[in-house]
């Protein structure tokens, strides 16, 4: 079978994805720079498609808790938004984690805090791999480079969030969600029936037949020393996503005395500015995360004992350099480069950045 | 092969349709493609532009500050963009509204009179074919043929009537544009 | 006969209109034709007649008006998207000798806002609430709002407003009109000279009513957003005379704390 290309931007993407994933529902309330995802669902139709529930709440506080309800089905349900509105998920999201509840979310950050600008940014880091909301818990992370991986991602994420029962944030940018790229479109994947739901979540709330107890969806346990364990569960759940989920790519990494560190389209940015750092015959390779969390962090530790230094690079005041930093435990120097509050830096920037603080410093 | 391009003028010029038409093409050809467009409260009307690269390798930055060619539609623009071109590059815009023309002897300049054109021929609309015409003339990056697949596939299919119209526009456009 | 030179054009005699000084040199963003700026300007003429510019505190919203802090030469302050009415709250009952609006558009108000400004008008919080109704999201590019009208397209109801799928407009102003707490509720336009007249006396009212400290005065103007219903300025006021006022009758429904009955 051909395959079958299309021209479309970041946002649309996620929208045709979630779609051909067979996902069930999608709630969100719009925002620039990622409204284009539910204005693409209201235009495709889904409920005639596949039967997929698509509405628009009214606000990202009420989206976020429909999610909840339809996750504590069993279903498969995803949200989106920009910063003002992840921010406004966080409660919700926060229970989702605690009710151990798979869900899909996707972050098209603009810079902030505040109401701040609707540009692109990466300022969203720290509240997208750290928890977010309060409590001690974690999100996976997916951070796409690319349109294909905007799509891509949607079924990587909620095969995830079923895997270990806890929310999956894909976290882009104003870049990574407006540009159009070339996307290879997937199949359509067939629903699941809700038998299938059934069997495949029993801890859903679907019914209670004869068969079973009922099945509660909750994050409240007033004994303190039950809600211990439950964390413990939790960290013992992060631990294997550490063990078994890490993804990165390396770029001309074997040869590299430098190495930049950069997720999503400040990889891209960086991408160019390798090429002329090489042009200049400095050997530049590059780390680009694609789980955030969990973070590469072995690559980076070993890395550090035959290059150079590093340098992050991040549309933020430097976030992700934390653990970069914490990764590479002070073998070598890490540095960090970005602009902020909507700027883009540009790839000479970068090289100036790399040859002033890394080469130079 | 790698051609990188910014597209610019005023909103409602069909900046970012013509780029995503030339885009468009590209990809029908086989080739890495983006397209990153400037985003606002897009109410406002003011300037609106587009990054297009078509490369044969894999595509790094689709945002840059230098560029192959420049595809000029007004005079904040002009000069915005003037000073981007890599040297060696080219430049096309429409004299439009123009006050102060490009002004660099180290790139190419061409100039096409679409806004006139067209409206010379009652064709707004078709405008901007004609100064993606121009630019095809110049750079004939992608074939007519895969322009015609890109169009079909930019165009709801409401549309598709309008093909011949467009076709004709690109046509007229390459017809017109002078080297300055 | 003597040339006219442009010192004998301005001249008090000849002063026919004039901008209020409540209103800043600024140019605003808004769309040519579109409601928010005469809104705007009733708001700086109210404040400059009734003299309470020093005394006056006013909230922005999120939606086309986030910059009203431009446009007049007021304190004010930004609020998050929906929660105008809480720091309104706040602004008051700190300093309730002091005049307090909030000024919000649909999206605002009745759909992220609806918690708070059904609470503040049940607490019957004595400042003025301007809602300017568009049946849509401007800032955002046209997006369905809760009070879009059944059938009537926007980006992301493209077919047009399905009651079945997306619910029914939501009449927000009839329904704080049944709250303890409103004292004055009143619907009005700003499309005409005769209805831009009328609505400054309601502006005027629910500035005054603060006076009184009976609670809430809440005046929706119907507008237009020529961008979002994607129509030119004149024909968009004559698609909102033909379908938003049957569904959004203009007039008092609420004065001195009691109903209207029509
Ligand atoms: C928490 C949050 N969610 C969403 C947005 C995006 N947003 C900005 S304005 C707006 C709606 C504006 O519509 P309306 O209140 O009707 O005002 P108008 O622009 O039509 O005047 C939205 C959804 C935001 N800024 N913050
Ligand atoms: S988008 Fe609509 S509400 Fe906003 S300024 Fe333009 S016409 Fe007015």
């Amino acid at each position: 079978m051909e395959k079958e290309l299309r021209l479309m931007k970041g946002n649309e993407a996620v929208a045709e994805a979630a779609i051909r994933s067979g996902a069930d529902a999608y709630f969100g309330y719009p925002i620039t720079p990622q409204s284009e995802v539910i204005e693409y669902l209201m235009a495709q139709e889904p409920h005639k498609r596949t039967g997929m529930v698509v509405l628009q709440a009214e606000s990202e506080v009420a989206a976020i808790n429909m999610i909840y309800g339809a996750a504590a089905c069993g279903k498969m349900a995803m949200t989106s938004s920009s910063s003002p509105g992840i921010s406004l998920k966080q409660e919700g999201i926060s229970y989702i984690a605690g009710a151990e509840l798979p869900c899909l979310i996707m972050n098209c950050v603009r810079g902030g805090p505040g109401l701040g600008t609707i540009q692109p940014a990466q300022s969203d880091y720290f509240q997208s791999t750290k928890g977010g909301g309060h409590g001690d818990y974690r999100l996976v992370v997916l951070a796409p480079a690319s349109v294909q991986e905007m799509y891509d991602f949607v079924e990587i994420g909620f095969d995830l969030a079923f895997k270990y029962r806890n929310p999956v944030m894909i976290l882009a940018d104003g870049i990574i969600g407006q540009m159009m790229e070339k996307v290879e479109i997937g199949p359509q994947k067939v629903r699941r029936t809700m038998e299938e739901v059934i069997k495949q979540c029993p801890w859903g709330t679907t019914g209670k037949p004869t068969t079973r107890e009922r099945n509660i969806i909750t994050s409240l346990d007033l004994v303190a020393s039950r809600q211990e364990a439950f964390n413990l569960k939790l960290v013992k759940k992060y631990d294997e996503i550490k063990e078994k989920e890490v993804k990165y790519e390396l770029i001309n990494c074997d040869d590299a005395e430098y190495i930049i560190v950069a997720y999503g389209s400040s990889a891209r940015l960086s991408m160019k500015a390798m090429d002329l750092l090489r042009a200049k015959g400095i050997k530049t390779g590059i780390v680009r995360p694609i789980t955030l969390f969990p973070f590469p962090s072995k690559v980076l530790f070993d890395l550090a004992d035959r290059v150079k230094g590093f340098l992050t690079v991040e549309m933020s005041t430097g976030q992700m350099v934390e653990d970069v930093r914490l990764a590479v435990q002070f073998k070598k120097p890490v540095e960090h480069y970005g602009r902020v509050g909507g700027v883009i830096p540009s790839p000479e920037e970068i090289v100036n950045a790399l040859e002033q603080k890394i080469i130079g410093g | 092969m790698t051609e990188e391009i910014i597209i610019a003028g005023f909103g409602g010029q069909g900046v970012l349709s013509m780029g995503k038409i030339l885009a468009y093409s590209g990809l029908m050809q086989g080739q890495e493609v983006s397209w990153m467009p400037s985003y606002g409260p897009e109410m406002r009307g003011g300037t609106s532009n587009v990054t297009v690269i078509i490369s044969d390798e894999r595509i790094s930055s689709p945002i840059l500050t230098k560029y192959d060619t420049a595809i000029i539609l007004n005079q904040q623009s002009l000069d915005k963009f003037e000073c981007m071109v890599k040297p060696g590059g080219t430049l096309l815009y429409d004299p439009n509204g123009i006050t102060r023309h490009p002004e660099r002897k180290d790139i190419s300049i061409y100039k096409v009179a679409a806004t006139q054109k067209a409206t010379e021929m009652g064709a707004v609309k078709v405008f901007n074919m004609m100064v993606l015409g121009s630019y095809l003339k110049i750079k004939p990056i992608v074939k007519m043929e895969n322009v015609i697949k890109g169009l079909k596939k930019s165009i709801p299919a409401r549309n598709h009537h309008l093909i011949p119209m467009n076709e004709q526009a690109i046509e007229i456009g390459m017809k017109e544009v002078q080297q300055v | 006969m003597a040339e006219i030179t442009i010192k004998d054009i301005i001249k008090e005699e000849n002063l026919v209109y004039k901008k209020s000084k409540v209103l800043t040199n600024n140019t605003m963003s808004y769309c040519p034709g579109c409601g928010h700026g005469t809104a705007h300007r009733l708001i700086a003429e109210v404040i400059e007649e009734m003299d309470i510019q020093s005394e006056t505190v006013g909230v922005c919203p999120v939606g086309c008006s986030v910059l009203m802090y431009n446009f007049l030469d007021l304190d004010m302050q930004q609020a998050a998207h929906g929660r105008a009415p809480a720091l309104a709250t706040a602004i008051k009952r700190l300093m309730p000798e002091k005049f307090v609006f909030t000024y919000q558009g649909d999206g605002d108000l009745a759909a992220i806002g609806t918690a708070e400004t059904i609470h503040a008008c049940n607490r019957g919080e004595n400042i003025t609430i301007i809602f300017v109704n568009n049946g849509i999201y401007g800032m955002t590019g046209g997006q369905m709002a809760p009070t879009t009208l059944k059938g009537m397209p926007a980006s992301t109801c493209p077919y047009g407003r399905d009651i079945e799928m997306m619910g029914n407009p939501l009449k927000m102003t009839e329904l704080v009109s049944h709250l303890a707490g409103t004292y004055y509720v009143t619907r009005q336009s700003v499309h005409s000279p005769a209805n831009v007249r009328k609505a400054k006396k309601a502006i005027r009212q629910a500035f005054e009513n603060q006076k009184l400290k009976r609670g809430v005065s809440f005046v929706e103007i119907v507008s237009n957003c020529n961008s979002g219903w994607k129509l030119p300025p004149v024909k968009a006021n004559e698609w909102m005379v033909e379908n938003m006022f049957p569904f959004y009758p203009l007039g008092d429904i609420k004065v001195d704390g009691q109903l209207v009955t029509k």
